[in-house]
């Protein structure tokens, strides 16, 4: 198999113009004719099955929750990144495109990311259009707040509910069209298949999580926007039912995966509190830009915190080490995720962690600075010139929960502790995953007729996400770039009449997914099925996490190898297959994420470097800094299945091509 | 701060399905740490009857984080529970030792149970289908962003009334089933837009013409819903929503 990244020629800035100059249209007379499926209802899905819906396609969209408003776009808090420069900061399309290879270590397709910082704007204007309520300024105009790895103020926001509110306006569009009957909605569905005729993707088999009936939709092209996969590692900040099945359901069919150990640790999440707990709470990245991550000093001082007898407050601020600003000046707080997760890490690991858990993991994020500096601001504002140490605190305290109340709310009810008086305690969590379904330029997978959107593709952010670039990613490949070249696509198809369901490729897909189904209903096992993801996630927490080395990522391989074998053995599924039955829906689930993860443990092996999120421990410079190889890995891994065991998938590569920007060391210093 | 382990009862609803008729149940669970959300104690719950070869609990949960709005549940009487929050942010520190705790699901004859704690909220959908949407389509050449200025004011209280995690805990805690507070956050967020007032009349219209048709009952200012709502929607939305529908009611060309 030969990847062809489908990229236009001519130089990176025109690209995009000249593509869409000369891709082949669909008339408005022949849209109707077309069947479009979109599984998933987050940012990309929504966006798309809207947009589609406008220009006159018949669509069918899919939703495992009950509504396509409670996808996990929604719980995107900080922000959406524009080129737009209405701070004056010397932003630019450029500038976001740059910020954005840099970001991701070098490791993304420079082609793609520049049509994303081109399309950026469109979507605030779009947005606002809709009526999203972005936060804004006195005078009227929109606000703006800076993000990780960037040197201007271009993210915007909704308080720290920014994710809600923008899928709240694809949700709206969606419904827009649902109500015209453009759209027709299929919630509580889970795809579970994928259907290939003459080498072309021609519709899914899903089950009706309601009445458990499977399913045979048709359509002329399949996009899938279902989320990314950080669930493989049991705790995260995804959902809970955020899984990978419909893109593996997919790569199993024949589409490459690439670039699967690309994952995103995010530093500021809630510290792990216990083994009965689900799920991990993140605090957003815009918290660093008020807050200041430190951890003791002096060994001693971490101790005795751990051990209660200690309070943060009572720490001088002289015996604080504020490790990011003293490693990073240039950036401080605000420097990557993957930069900031490694640099707490290392301080745990060296043994200055504060959290009184089994392992000690976490540092303090401290808003006692800016509590001080903005209640100083505030009173001058309102022309208190020597107001009291009790008014600062009060005005400030009163900015903080402006800017972040929801999320001091959220950390008070998780923790039973008061950000405003202590400081925040946080750690590292899985939280996105930059590898996903290999796409060309036109978001199509190597499957013909199935397109990826959103987190579910590999291509935009390398082997490191910046914030708030997701929900820009997800709405650009919805809004901007899908209508195009999906229509480009189906103009071939404008010929090729209704796709029936009666064929031999849905009959097989069908029993294929009915003979799975009774096989866990049927195997009496002694094991629930979270049992097995726990451990899962377990093994991908230690040998697939923050850090990885060749010998813990071989026993990985093989660990989970072992644990599949006992999962298929073992596991016990109650209920039956005709009704509503959230165990099978888990098994299933997690079928796929044992055979994800043992390919995300081969991907790590294989990559001899350390880029981004992959943190090969024997790839390190002598301040603890990632050493990519560029001569070697300056391509994208994808990888073709050839069975359950990962070990023997198939590698193939991308050679990434630098021509508009220079490749060089990534430094925040 | 510190956790510790309580034990508790539980009486919690049970259905097979939309059909069937349901009844309480009563679950012993011991061991429950106080740092446990309350879902995380349904979670221990659930693998308890796995491990005793019963059917576990349904209920509808995803995000975990408040944000979503598809966990629900009556819990003693209460939507979402004793605390503030949604059901996913109330932790076990909120009980004690030797609880009981009734667990039911929403109670609405527009919700009907889907099965155990599950129901069915897509009247919502149908509602925000009939108008929740301001009528622009794709293209991203609207106008700049910045066009045209919003006053802060306006603004913020848009965005307080766009902050509904539509999970129907004002319809559940009702005693008419009303949908008012849901229909009136909508209504508020575009009626209180620039972009949003050009429909403005239709949309109220259209919306509660379609909330009546889903059956939900009428408001009656007892302000449960408020009190309950996990995200502090208030009811001034619904006093605004009637000030909308009587404004578009009397001048309405339609």
């Amino acid at each position: 198999m030969k990847l062809d990244s489908k990229i236009p020629e001519g130089p990176v800035a025109d690209k995009w113009t000249n593509h869409k100059n000369h891709m082949k249209l669909v008339a408005p007379n022949n849209r109707p004719k077309i069947d479009v499926i979109v599984v998933g209802t987050g940012l990309a899905g929504a966006s798309a099955a809207a947009s589609l819906g406008e220009m006159g396609y018949n669509v069918s969209a899919f939703c495992f929750q009950d509504s396509p408003r409670r996808a996990h776009s929604i719980a995107a808090q900080g922000g959406i990144n524009a080129a737009k420069n209405y701070q004056n900061d010397g932003d630019s399309v450029y500038r976001l495109f740059y910020d954005t290879i840099k970001g991701g270590d070098y490791r993304a397709r420079e082609a793609n990311v520049h049509r994303l910082a081109e399309v950026s704007g469109n979507i605030i204007d779009q947005c606002v259009a809709q009526g999203v309520p972005f936060a804004r300024e006195y005078g009227g105009l929109l606000d703006n707040r800076s993000f990780g790895g960037t040197q201007v103020q271009r993210t915007f926001y909704a308080a720290g509910q920014t994710g809600q509110q923008l899928l709240l306006g694809a949700y709206s569009a969606l419904s827009r069209q649902i109500g015209l009957g453009r759209v027709k909605m299929y919630h509580r569905h889970e795809m579970l298949d994928i259907v290939i005729v003459d080498g072309k993707a021609r519709g899914i088999i899903a089950r009706n999580l309601v009445t458990g009936e499977i399913e045979r939709h048709a359509a002329h092209a399949v996009v899938l926007a279902s989320g990314g996969y950080g669930n493989v590692y049991f705790l995260s900040t995804n959902a809970m039912g955020s899984n990978v099945s419909a893109a593996w359901k997919v790569h199993k069919r024949g589409a490459l995966f690439a670039n699967p150990c690309f994952v995103q640790i995010h530093p500021t999440c809630i510290p792990v509190h216990g083994t009965n707990q689900s799920k991990l709470t993140l605090m957003s990245e815009s918290l660093r830009n008020s807050g200041r991550i430190w951890v003791p000093m002096k060994k001693e001082d971490a101790e005795a915190i751990r051990e209660g007898k200690l309070k943060p407050t009572q720490i001088a601020e002289e015996d604080r080490d504020y490790f990011l600003e003293r490693r990073y000046p240039a950036f401080g707080n605000l420097v990557p995720r993957d930069v900031a997760s490694r640099a707490a890490k290392e301080r745990c690991d060296a043994g200055f962690g504060i959290e009184a858990n089994d392992t000690n993991e976490g540092v303090y994020l401290d808003f006692s600075s800016e509590i001080k500096s903005k209640g100083r601001q505030a009173a001058y504002a309102k022309n208190e010139h020597s107001p009291s140490e009790e008014r600062i605190l009060e005005l400030g305290k009163k900015w903080i929960e402006e800017k972040y109340g929801n999320l001091f709310q959220m950390y008070q009810k998780i923790t039973d502790e008061n950000p405003y008086e202590t400081p925040m305690k946080i750690y590292p969590a899985v939280h996105y995953t930059m590898g996903g379904v290999w796409v060309d330029y036109n978001l199509q997978s190597t499957i013909q007729g199935c397109f990826i959107t959103g987190e579910a593709n590999f291509s935009d952010h390398g082997a490191n996400r910046l914030g708030a670039s997701a929900l820009m990613q997800g709405l650009a490949d919805g809004y901007f770039v899908l209508p195009y070249t999906l229509s480009d696509y189906l103009a071939n198809e404008i010929r090729t009449g209704k796709i029936s369901t009666n064929s031999p490729e849905f009959e097989d897909a069908e029993n294929s997914v009915k003979n799975t189904i009774n096989k866990f209903l049927t195997n009496n096992g002694t094991k629930s099925v979270d049992y097995f993801h726990k451990r899962l996630g377990l093994i991908m927490w230690n040998k697939v996490g923050m850090g990885r080395n060749q010998e813990g990522l071989k026993q990985a391989i093989e660990e989970i190898g072992v644990l599949r074998e006992e999962f298929y053995k073992d596991v016990f599924v109650p209920g039956d297959a005709n009704e509503m039955n959230p165990e099978l829906e888990k098994a299933l689930r997690v079928a796929d994420f044992i055979e994800l993860g043992q390919l995300m443990a081969v991907d790590a092996l294989h990559r001899n470097e350390s880029c981004g999120g992959h943190f090969r421990e024997e790839f390190q410079d002598a301040e603890g800094e990632t050493l990519r190889d560029d001569e070697n890995f300056k391509y994208v891994a994808a990888w073709e299945y050839k069975g359950m065991d990962a070990t023997q998938s198939v590698l193939h590569k991308e050679e990434l091509k630098y021509e508009a920007i220079k490749i060089a060391a990534r430094n925040y210093k | 701060m510190a956790s510790k382990m309580i034990n508790i009862t539980l009486k919690i609803w049970r259905q097979k399905n939309k059909d069937a008729k349901g009844q309480m149940e009563s679950y012993a669970l011991n061991n429950v740490s106080t740092d446990s959300s309350f879902l995380e104690m349904l979670d221990q719950l659930n693998e308890q009857l796995i491990n005793e070869r019963k059917e576990p609990v349904a209920f509808d949960h995803d995000c975990r984080e408040g944000i979503c709005g598809m966990c629900s549940l009556y819990i003693n009487g209460r939507a979402h529970g004793p605390d503030t929050g949604t059901t996913c942010q109330l932790h076990m520190r909120m009980f004690n030792d030797g609880d009981t705790i009734y667990v039911e699901p929403w109670r609405s004859a527009a919700f009907p149970i889907v099965k155990d704690l599950v129901v069915d909220r897509s009247a919502f959908d149908r509602i925000q289908q009939a108008g929740g949407f301001v009528s622009v389509n794709t293209s991203g050449r609207t106008m700049d962003a910045n066009a045209i200025p919003v006053p802060k004011a306006d603004a913020d209280k848009a965005f307080e009334a766009a902050a509904c995690i539509g999970c129907g805990a004002c319809v559940a805690t009702c005693k008419n089933g009303s949908a008012m507070l849901f229909v009136g956050a909508k209504v508020s967020q575009y009626a209180l837009l620039p972009q949003g007032k050009v429909e403005a009349k239709d949309r109220v219209l259209n919306m509660v013409r379609q909330m009546d048709e889903e059956g939900f009952g009428n408001c009656t200012n007892t302000g449960a819903c408020e009190v309950e709502c996990p995200k502090g929607i208030s009811i001034e939305n619904i006093a605004r929503m009637n000030r909308e529908f009587l404004k578009a009611s009397l001048t309405s060309e339609k």
